[in-house]
């Protein structure tokens, strides 16, 4: 762009104006005057906040890594990869590893399954369908905690759910649900998939409306059955909806914190226990900051594995 | 219509409603609960309507974390506010002047707002330490305006991005600057963007459990979220109590949702970018 505003400039040039005192003075790029200046330093302060507040505080918490910081005296004296080490070999750091990927696998089918059944569903002409997407949506509404909350409630092993599977006759199926000392998380993901789903319907919604009825009807015409049109056609097409559904999805795998605190914390032999939980418990309960941060980096290191590949779909969208 | 298809409605009908009741299940579970007396909040009945309903647990709840409530206002009202005036202003930058490496600025904006919070709160409590913040509800309230800033402008430069550039035009011929384009053209018709963002933010903000607890911990400072949690772990076994503090806590949200669900709705596919 400063190239582009170049060439007026020596326009101008040309016509005399830069003979006058007061436009000698500016050598200044095109870009950085008058009114493009003052849009900078209006900006400035939130771009320094940003850099100081989210990447600066990143490269700090990467430092305290690498430091002697174990208790609640700082100690910046350096010491290489030892917390990272200690990280990796640590037992509750591994079942966290495995607590999340058991999360994400549960967490995210159920998210795509049913967000995408619903919006299909809520796509074909229903009546009472702002009723329905508004039920849908509804939990999204309530914090992590409250969810938290409720559920703990409803999957007490000795009644809640299991009440209901009693009442049709499945008193043999009485699942631990959260305290379940294997799959655990597979209760937290059913929690946390109960507020999200809405969320990701509405996002397939907003795709199905974008792909026109005629499109439909032209593979119909093809001999395409209503299966085929979804397997061939829609899903297909929904690709990118899809793509943004995994980012989000998997960046609350990444994250999830508030539901575990509420529904009982790690767990039986760290059952639940996550990588945000532990850096938290690990961090301000315990004081071991340098682990701690050692735990906060990985996480950040873990989402760039979604945060790359979805920048590099959104340039496209940014640059117009 | 033939079979097949009053077959297929009916079926389409009945898993939308199984689904419905499948989500409205915990609010159900929720308000009948808090409305029971302890007595009466016995495992094996814990489905059935209460047969003496009474707001014995809601007050018992709202004594303990009706301080934290009006905390939770106190830092949800002005934050939303602030950090929606901020994203205005910097969404009107990034849609209307575009200065060299505006995309890239914006992009590593956005960045910021994926990132997990684990990777930045050790030094987030050192510096509020530091300038005497930590621990102090204008902490908080900074706390969220800065971490506001990547969705409020995503949020506030698609809006203004829609709004075509011969309009502003007009105004430059009329004499308007920086400051005048967005106060005389923009601002008067930013509302529904306003709406938009501040429904957002006051959500986010609101339901926000780790912030608070990590910046704001102090029992009697907390917000309510924080309070919500503290309440469910030292009253265990009182589930009417319990619950009614997860009402208490959720009913805000909810109210705004089901006054406001359009916006909160093209809230979420617009910031679609954010978990």
């Amino acid at each position: 762009m400063a190239n582009r505003t170049y060439p007026t400039v020596r326009v101008e040039g040309e016509r005399g104006l830069a003979a006058s005192p007061a436009t000698r003075k500016r050598r200044r790029p095109g870009w950085l005057r008058g009114e493009m200046l003052i849009a900078l330093i209006v900006l400035a302060p939130s771009i320094f906040l940003v850099a100081i507040f989210i990447y600066g505080f990143i490269g700090w918490t990467f430092y305290i890594s690498t430091v002697k910081w174990d208790s609640a005296v700082v100690d910046y004296t350096f010491v290489g990869l030892k917390n990272w080490q200690r990280l990796f070999n640590d037992a509750r750091f591994h079942s966290d590893l495995r607590n999340h990927l058991l999360y994400a696998i549960g967490f995210m089918s159920q998210c795509i399954v049913f967000g995408f059944l619903l919006a299909v569903l809520l796509d074909l002409r229903i009546k009472g369908e702002a009723l329905f997407r508004t039920i849908f949506i509804f939990p999204f509404a309530v914090s992590g905690i409250v969810t938290g909350v409720a559920w703990r409630w409803l999957m007490q092993p000795t009644t809640g759910i299991n009440l209901l599977f009693a009442a049709v006759g499945l008193e043999n199926f009485q699942p631990s649900w959260f305290v379940h000392a294997k799959f655990g998380m597979l209760a937290v993901s059913i929690a946390a998939a109960w507020q999200f789903t809405g969320y990701v319907m509405a996002l397939y919604l907003a795709g199905l409306r974008g792909i026109s009825y005629e499109l439909r009807e032209a593979a119909a015409i093809d001999g395409a059955d209503s299966f085929e049109i979804y397997r061939y056609v829609i899903i297909p097409l929904l690709a990118p909806v899809t793509f943004v559904v995994i980012v989000l999805t998997g960046m609350n795998s990444i994250r999830i914190f508030d539901l575990v605190a509420a529904m009982g914390g790690s767990g039986p032999a760290f059952a639940t226990d996550t990588l945000a939980f532990n850096m938290y418990q690990t961090t301000f309960g315990s004081y071991r900051f340098s682990l701690g941060a050692a735990i906060g980096s990985f996480m950040i290191l873990l989402s760039l594995f979604l945060v790359v590949p979805y920048l590099r779909s959104m340039r496209g969208e940014v640059e117009r | 219509m033939n079979l097949q298809r009053i077959w297929t409605r009916s079926a389409i009908y009945f898993l939308l409603i199984a689904f419905a009741a499948y989500y409205l299940m915990p609010f159900y579970v929720m308000l009948i609960t808090s409305l029971k007396p302890f007595a009466d909040v016995q495992i094996a009945r814990m489905w059935e309507l209460p047969q003496n309903p009474t707001l014995e647990g809601v007050l018992r709840a709202w004594t303990s974390v009706a301080p934290n409530f009006w905390n939770s206002v106190r830092i949800t009202v002005p934050a939303a506010l602030i950090s929606a005036f901020i994203g205005s202003i910097n969404g009107y930058i990034f849609a209307k002047w575009r200065f060299p490496h505006a995309d890239t600025v914006f992009i590593l904006f956005l960045v910021g707002m994926f990132l997990p919070y684990q990777g930045v709160l050790i030094p987030l409590v050192r510096t509020l330490q530091f300038f005497g913040l930590y621990g102090t509800m204008p902490g908080l309230v900074m706390v969220h305006c800065i971490f506001g800033i990547p969705i409020t402008a995503l949020l506030f430069r698609g809006y203004y991005a829609g709004i075509p550039n011969e309009l502003l035009d007009a105004g430059k011929i009329d004499g308007c600057g920086f400051f005048g384009l967005y106060r005389w053209i923009l601002l008067p018709i930013s509302l529904p963007a306003f709406a938009v963002v501040l429904l957002w933010q006051f959500t986010t903000i609101w339901n926000d459990y780790l912030i608070g607890l990590v910046v704001l911990s102090n029992p009697s400072r907390a917000p309510v979220n924080v309070a919500v949690q503290n309440l469910a772990g030292s009253y265990f076994v009182e589930w009417n109590v319990q619950m009614s503090g997860a009402l208490i806590a959720a009913l805000p949200t909810i109210l705004v949702y089901l006054a406001l669900g359009k916006l909160f709705l093209r809230g979420l596919l617009a910031g679609s970018l954010k978990g």
